[in-house]
C-alpha cells in the first residue's frame, strides 16, 4: 500500500485513509453526476485492499447513504427529483435489498461469499457497460443523422431533447394495462402501471442488497428505458430514493455485523465535495452524452474485481 | 475567459486546500473520540449501532454539505 495504512477495528482492516478520500472524492463526481452511488468501484476499491466482501458491500452501503444525501439535495434544487416516483420506488427497493441481503448472509455461511460475489459482479457490470454503449453511441448517431440536437442544446443539457434508442420498449411498458395505473406528470409519463415501476425498483433493490451500493448502475438504465425517465430526472431520482433505501440498507447489513461506519464516515468526506461538482457538471450534458460517458465505469469496476481474484492480491 | 477559468480553478484549489485541513482536524476527532466507543457498541449492542451509523453517516453528510457550501460561496464570492 502507497500511503501510510491506519487500523479500523470494527472490519479489523488496515487502510490508509487517504487513499479512502481519494476514493470517496472520485466517487462522489460520478455520482452527483451520472446519479449513481458508485458501488462499481467503491466496493472492488474496498475488496482491493483486503476487505471481505460483506464488509464491502454493507460499509459501502452507508457511505453512499450520505453521498446521496448531499447530490439529491442539489439534484432537488435543479428540478431533477421525481418525489412522487422516488417514493413509490423506494417500497420496491426496500423489498430487493433485503431479499439480497440475506442472499448475502446465505453465502456467508456456505463460506463461499468472496467468490460468488466477485464472479456476480463481473458478469453484471460488464453485461451493463456494453449495453449502454451500444444504446447511447446508437441513439447520438441517430439524433446526428436527424439533426435533433442543436448546438445550444448541447450546451444546456438538461433542456436538450432526451432520445432512446428503446422507445418501443418504453412504450409496451406504458400500455401495459394491469391495475393500478398511474401518472408521473413531472417526467411526463401519461400513464404507467404501478407494478412495472415496483418490479423495476425491486429488481435494482435486489442487486443493492447483493452487490452493495445503490445499485444505480441497473436502476438507472431501468428508469430511462423501461419507464421512460427523460435522463436527468432519472438521475436526480434515483438520488432521492437511494437516500431512502441506503439506509434501511445499511441498517439491515448494520445489524448483521456487515458495516464498518468508520470507514464510510472517512470515505464520505472526500464524496461530499465531488458529489457538489458531479451534480453541477450534468447541466453541460444532454442525455445519451450522459450515458455514453458512463460506459467506462462499470469497467473498472470489473478490472479491479478481475485483478484481485486472478492474483489473490491486494492493490 | 481564460481569466474566468483561472479564477475558478484557484477558487477550488483554495476550496480543496481549506477543506482539506478541517477533514484532517475531523479525522483525529473522530477517529480519537468514536473509533473505541463504535468497536465496543457494534459488539454489544448491534442494532444501536446499526442506528447510530445511520445517524453519524446523515449527520456529517448535512455538516460537511453546509461547509462545502459555505467555502463556494465564501471564495467564489471573493474572487468574482
Amino acid at each position: 500500500m502507497i500511503f501510510l495504512a491506519m487500523h479500523f477495528p470494527i472490519s479489523g482492516t488496515d487502510i490508509s485513509p487517504i487513499y479512502l478520500v481519494i476514493v470517496g472524492f472520485l466517487i462522489g463526481v460520478l455520482g452527483g453526476f451520472f446519479g449513481v452511488g458508485g458501488s462499481f468501484i467503491a466496493g472492488p476499491a474496498l475488496r482491493a485492499i483486503g476487505m471481505h466482501w460483506n464488509f464491502a458491500v454493507g460499509t459501502d452501503l452507508a457511505h453512499i447513504v450520505g453521498k446521496s444525501v448531499v447530490a439529491a439535495k442539489r439534484h432537488r434544487a435543479l428540478g431533477n427529483v421525481d418525489l412522487r416516483l422516488g417514493f413509490i420506488m423506494a417500497t420496491g427497493t426496500i423489498g430487493g435489498a433485503e431479499c439480497g441481503a440475506q442472499l448475502i448472509q446465505f453465502l456467508k455461511r456456505q463460506g463461499n461469499v468472496d467468490f460468488v460475489v466477485s464472479i456476480v459482479s463481473i458478469i453484471i457490470y460488464s453485461s451493463i457497460s456494453l449495453f449502454m454503449m451500444w444504446e447511447s453511441s446508437r441513439t447520438v448517431r441517430s439524433q446526428k443523422r436527424k439533426g435533433t440536437v442543436k448546438k445550444n442544446e448541447v450546451l444546456k443539457g438538461r433542456h436538450a431533447k432526451d432520445e432512446s434508442s428503446f422507445a418501443g420498449l418504453t412504450n409496451f411498458m406504458h400500455r401495459i394495462p394491469i391495475w393500478p395505473v398511474i401518472s408521473l406528470p413531472t417526467s411526463g409519463v401519461k400513464a404507467i402501471s404501478l407494478w412495472v415501476i415496483v418490479i423495476v425498483s425491486f429488481i435494482g433493490g435486489l442487486f443493492s442488497g447483493f452487490l452493495g451500493g445503490g445499485a444505480g448502475y441497473i436502476r438507472m438504465p431501468m428508469m430511462v428505458y423501461i419507464l421512460g425517465i427523460p435522463t436527468h430526472l432519472a438521475v436526480g431520482t434515483d438520488l432521492f430514493e437511494i437516500v431512502i433505501s441506503a439506509s434501511y440498507g445499511t441498517f439491515s447489513h448494520a445489524v448483521k455485523g456487515n458495516v464498518d461506519i468508520l470507514v464510510a464516515l472517512v470515505m464520505h468526506t472526500g464524496a461530499a465535495i465531488g458529489a457538489q461538482i458531479g451534480a453541477i457538471l450534468t447541466q453541460y450534458f444532454a442525455g445519451p452524452k450522459i450515458r455514453l460517458l458512463f460506459v467506462p465505469l462499470p469497467l473498472i469496476g470489473v478490472a479491479i474485481v478481475t485483478y484481485t481474484l486472478v492474483t489473490g492480491h491486494k492493490l | 475567459m481564460k481569466i474566468d477559468t483561472r479564477r475558478t480553478l484557484l477558487s477550488f484549489f483554495a476550496e480543496l486546500v481549506v477543506y482539506s485541513a478541517l477533514i484532517v482536524a475531523y479525522f483525529f476527532l473522530v477517529l480519537h473520540f468514536l473509533g473505541n466507543w463504535l468497536e465496543h457498541l457494534s459488539k454489544e449492542n448491534i442494532k444501536l449501532y446499526a442506528v447510530v451509523a445511520i445517524g453519524l453517516i446523515i449527520g456529517q453528510a448535512v455538516l460537511l454539505e453546509w461547509v462545502t457550501t459555505f467555502l463556494f460561496r465564501l471564495l467564489r464570492g471573493r474572487s468574482e
